[in-house]
């Protein structure tokens, strides 16, 4: 097991992000963030406040794609988790997703059809701490903590503070 | 979870907690910004349907399509073949229409158990109601609607009282409510005429009254059941209106109940036997939120029997 990003650099990488969201979007009008739940969520939450600090606030919400996944039949079923979409909508808004880590890109298909089912924003773009590879569909992020080349077999490990008791990312290799 | 869905000891109390959290989340995102979820796109769900219904058929069609599946509504009235003849027919014949969900109400108690259990059929099995014997999603509403309104009860209902009144004997829905509300730890008390109290109520978990006036100020749930005249072969009380002044909710006995208090009636309401139309419609009434609840709760347990991975079950012809 090793690690690939401490407390630090993942505090870096994220204010790096927020700084890279406000230059892209010319500032931060109609900017929303939605993270994908777990961790996803906090890390959303966490850019949030490097925005505030930074510039002003954004709404934050958060999206739970369960229901829109393509392998669902292929797993027992799984709990879901919470979505709430921020008061002012989601139309014609600039929406940054939020996720911990992109692998296949299937996650995000799923988000994307979440977000066509609500509404009609002006771009979806998508952030994650840490992008690992080995896409499966024609998906790439805006925003990228950290490019981790990986081998299929190994699995990325992302812990956060507010559910793990501490930052980090490791990569742990497989079998 | 099991396959099927005939009985709440078909759940433990942790998954049934599950089946309301997951019914919360959806009516989060359901009621809010997606109406339309493709969660089930592909897959067939079958109401089967040996006896009249109007909420629990339009409820589960609804929870169906909302997640996208193939409604296919078979309404068995007018056939008169023998029960057990025409079910293992019908079972066949859903099977050769590739059902994956079978939502069925027979008058037969255990019907449902018969359908899952006979391998004529690989699909899940619900139990909308099965003669005298159970209504199991009916139970998870009620629970649904009595932990919206007391918030304080979201994990266990210790501490919460239920008393559930009226035509016990016959009812499917206070035996599926008993079993969910005693094990989530509620405090439950049957109030009835002795004639409509079950023989084998000594074995449940639950108190026994035959005065509704004394239990109203100790309760935070009334739960009135309808007088089910349609299984009532012979006399269990004297006349309708004798029934009414004892156990009817009529608008004094519903200000004798707490503040806090609901009302809660699976439907259809005898209006003027056991429920006035001013109790029906007072604010403490929660009737109409369970309707719109059993949309959710239904989606929710259609989730957690077809939402995973494919099931694949042995099937004998």
């Amino acid at each position: 097991m090793a690690t690939v990003l401490d407390a630090g650099e993942i505090g870096r990488a994220l204010k790096r992000i927020a700084h890279e969201i406000i230059e892209h979007n010319h500032g931060l009008e109609s900017v929303v963030l939605l993270g994908i739940p777990t961790r996803g969520a906090f890390l959303g939450e966490r850019i949030g406040q490097f925005l505030k600090d930074i510039q002003s606030p954004v709404p934050v919400g958060t999206l739970d794609i369960t229901l829109h996944r393509d392998d669902l039949r292929m797993r027992p079923p799984r709990p879901l988790l919470p979505t709430l979409i921020p008061s002012g909508g989601i139309e014609g808004k600039h929406i940054v997703l939020v996720d911990d880590v992109l692998y296949s890109g299937r996650t995000i298909r799923a988000a994307l059809d979440a977000i066509g089912e609500i509404g009609r924003p002006a771009t979806v773009q998508l952030a994650v701490l840490v992008d690992r590879g080995h896409r499966q569909l024609p998906i790439r992020a805006d925003y990228v903590g950290k490019n981790i080349p990986t081998a299929a077999s190994e699995s990325v490990k992302v812990s956060l503070e507010e559910i793990d008791g501490k930052d980090c990312v490791e990569i742990i290799s497989g079998a | 979870m099991n396959k099927h869905l005939l009985s709440i000891n078909d759940l433990s109390a942790e998954e049934a907690i599950e089946i309301l959290n997951t019914a919360s989340e959806l009516a989060k995102i359901s009621d809010g910004p997606m109406k339309k979820l493709p969660t089930l796109r592909g897959r067939t769900v079958v109401n089967l349907f040996f006896e009249d219904s109007t909420r629990t058929r339009i409820s589960f069609e609804s929870a169906a399509k909302r997640l996208s599946a193939d409604v296919i509504n078979f309404s068995a009235k007018g056939s008169s073949v023998s029960k057990g003849e025409s079910l293992k027919d019908t079972a066949q014949t859903l099977q050769a229409m590739g059902a994956d969900a079978v939502v069925i109400r027979h008058g037969a108690s255990g019907a449902a158990q018969r359908l899952a259990d006979s391998g004529w059929i690989s699909a899940s099995v619900i139990n909308a109601g099965d003669g005298t014997h159970e209504h199991p999603t009916q139970a998870l509403l009620d629970a649904y609607t009595i932990r919206s309104k007391f918030p304080e009860f979201n994990r266990s209902f210790k501490g919460l009282r239920v008393a559930i009144v009226g035509d016990i004997l016959h009812s499917r829905v206070a035996r599926s409510n008993v079993l969910l509300l005693t094990k989530l730890g509620a405090t439950v008390t049957l109030v009835a005429p002795p004639t409509l109290i079950p023989v084998g109520v000594v074995d449940w978990n639950v108190k026994v009254s035959y005065d509704l006036d004394s239990t109203l100020k100790d309760i935070d749930v009334l739960m009135m059941l309808r007088v089910q005249s349609e299984r009532m072969a012979n006399s269990f009380f004297p006349s309708e209106r004798e029934y009414s002044r004892g156990y009817g909710l009529d608008i004094t006995r519903l200000s004798a109940l707490n503040p806090n208090a609901i009302v809660m009636h699976p439907g259809p309401m005898n209006r003027g036997l056991e429920i006035s139309a001013e109790s029906a419609d007072s604010h403490k009434s929660v009737v109409l939120a369970q309707v719109s609840n059993g949309v959710l709760v239904r989606m929710a347990v259609l989730y957690q029997l077809l939402g995973g991975a494919a099931l694949t079950g042995e099937v004998s012809v």
